[in-house]
């Protein structure tokens, strides 16, 4: 059996004497968009930072294309860190180079292109996000939906085989929120699988193949955006029937 | 609160171990390294510069009230020369250096930190503490004895420009006379000592600004707390350091 995306097993995490994370276990094969929703403070963003090993278990195992994240050098995790896209909630774009040297800056990092062939395709990227003008623009001087947009076209600059994305549409108004949407759903499943943490059900029931909805730290449900909408736990059925966003 | 203080420098000790190792072992951050430098270096020259003036015109007024009493006029160019190059240049280049870069980069780490780029950098497979502290350290190791250099020179031309104002002393023979005093035991191990002050303000400013909590006051924090506890450092550490000049050259 091909090995699993990301693959949580009896994960448990306490932060600051708090349980945020309580026996987790999930499997996403490759391929697949799933979305992990829940209420705030409930382990979402903890889980994603357990894949791309910012944070490690506890107890329990962190599997990502099969390598148990918690147990790798700090070569092989860079190496596994090459292979994932991170979209940050708050971008994380750094602030003291501009959005096209953001973008550059995984692959004048990582790989062995030529400063002419980085250029063009960051150019490219920034192009796909509708953000071809603002190559030398300086992070501090976008938008916040801009931001999002620059931080997702650095993210996909290694050509991820994993994509996690923190909140995408957090803070935004719903017609950039539907543009970030349909970035992440134009990205090649064949090639991708895509992790996404969102508060937003519209975006969860266009995104998603499969949704997990977290609780206190414990999966309550999974399954597809119908199945949850149908959940017998009212707390699941209610969150699906809301309008939540951002 | 002992306890605190003691906790915090143990953290700050293992902390600076961890520079030291990861300072010596590749890979490097050359270009990193290098555009620190200039960001903490090449951009503190006019501060430095221009407080060594000032501080040379105020020695040579004090030089001159004191020497005078005693009819020794013609022993202000090397009294002046050899009180700053032994103690005033590399402390005030320290303190004063404490200041702009202890607390840039306490706001700078602190504030990429709050703002999840520290974990960015993580996430795009860079080491952050390479690319952002090893970096930051040596930048200032290389940087505090050239700038002490800088402000050493300036607080002489400063000397030179209260003296001719004074007396009309032609600049060939300020300078003769000033130089003629300093000796290597004088001059190298005293501007040396600064690339130990580098260490200090670059490591307890980094330590401060990676581990910044509480959002934008945290960055404050961060910042306020890199000028007062690397000064103070760095005080305790000239204590130590002089007296280990002393002892090595007890002339």
């Amino acid at each position: 059996m091909a090995p699993a995306a990301v693959e949580f097993s009896h994960v448990t995490k306490s932060l600051g004497g708090r349980r945020v994370l309580d026996d987790v276990s999930f499997r996403i094969e490759p391929g697949r968009r799933v979305c992990i929703l829940g209420r705030s403070g409930t382990g979402k963003s903890v889980t994603l930072k357990h894949v791309i090993g910012l944070m490690t278990p506890d107890t329990g195992q962190v599997l990502v294309q099969g390598e148990d994240v918690g147990r790798l050098g700090r070569r092989e995790l860079s190496g596994l860190r090459q292979r994932i896209g991170f979209l940050f909630q708050n971008a994380a774009l750094f602030d003291s180079i501009s959005v096209g040297e953001n973008v550059e800056f995984p692959m004048r990092r990582h790989t062995k292109r030529s400063p002419r062939d980085i250029r063009e395709r960051a150019e490219r990227l920034l192009a796909e996000v509708g953000l071809e003008r603002d190559y030398d623009t300086m992070p501090a001087d976008l938008s916040g939906g801009m931001r999002k947009r620059a931080a997702l076209a650095r993210a996909l600059a290694l050509e991820p085989a994993i994509l996690l994305a923190d909140e995408p549409s957090a803070g935004l108004d719903p017609v950039t929120a539907g543009e970030i949407d349909r970035l992440l759903m134009a990205m090649d499943r064949a090639r991708t699988t895509l992790l996404v943490v969102t508060h937003n059900i519209p975006s969860a029931r266009a995104i998603g193949d499969e949704l997990i909805f977290l609780h206190e730290g414990r999966i309550l449900a999974r399954g597809s955006p119908a199945q949850l909408a149908a959940s017998v736990v009212p707390l699941v059925r209610d969150f699906m029937s809301s309008a939540g966003s951002g | 609160m002992p306890v605190g203080v003691l906790v915090l420098a143990g953290d700050v000790a293992r902390f600076a171990g961890r520079v030291a190792v990861a300072a010596a072992r590749p890979p490097f951050e050359f270009r990193e390294t290098v555009r620190q430098l200039f960001e903490l270096g090449c951009r503190s020259v006019p501060l430095i510069a221009a407080s060594g003036f000032a501080v040379g015109i105020v020695l040579s007024m004090h030089t001159r009230a004191s020497l005078a009493r005693f009819g020794a006029e013609a022993l202000i160019p090397a009294g002046l020369a050899l009180a700053l190059v032994r103690e005033t240049g590399p402390l005030t280049a320290g303190l004063l250096l404490s200041g702009r870069i202890g607390a840039g980069i306490g706001a700078e780490l602190g504030a990429m930190k709050v703002t999840e780029q520290i974990d960015a950098l993580e996430a795009t497979a860079v080491d952050s503490f390479r690319y952002l502290v090893v970096t930051r350290v040596l930048a200032c190791i290389i940087a505090l004895p050239i700038l002490t250099s800088l402000m050493n020179f300036s607080g002489i031309v400063g000397g030179y420009v209260a003296e001719a104002t004074m007396t009309g002393m032609p600049f060939q023979t300020y300078f003769r006379l000033a130089f003629s005093s300093i000796q290597f035991s004088d001059l190298v191990p005293a501007t040396l000592k600064t690339a130990v002050f580098g260490f200090i303000i670059a490591t307890v400013a980094s330590y401060l600004g990676v581990n910044t909590t509480r959002g934008t006051e945290g960055v404050g924090l961060a910042s306020t707390r890199s000028v007062v506890y690397s000064s103070i450092l760095l005080i305790v550490a000239n204590v130590v350091l002089v007296r280990l000049i002393f002892f090595f050259y007890p002339a």
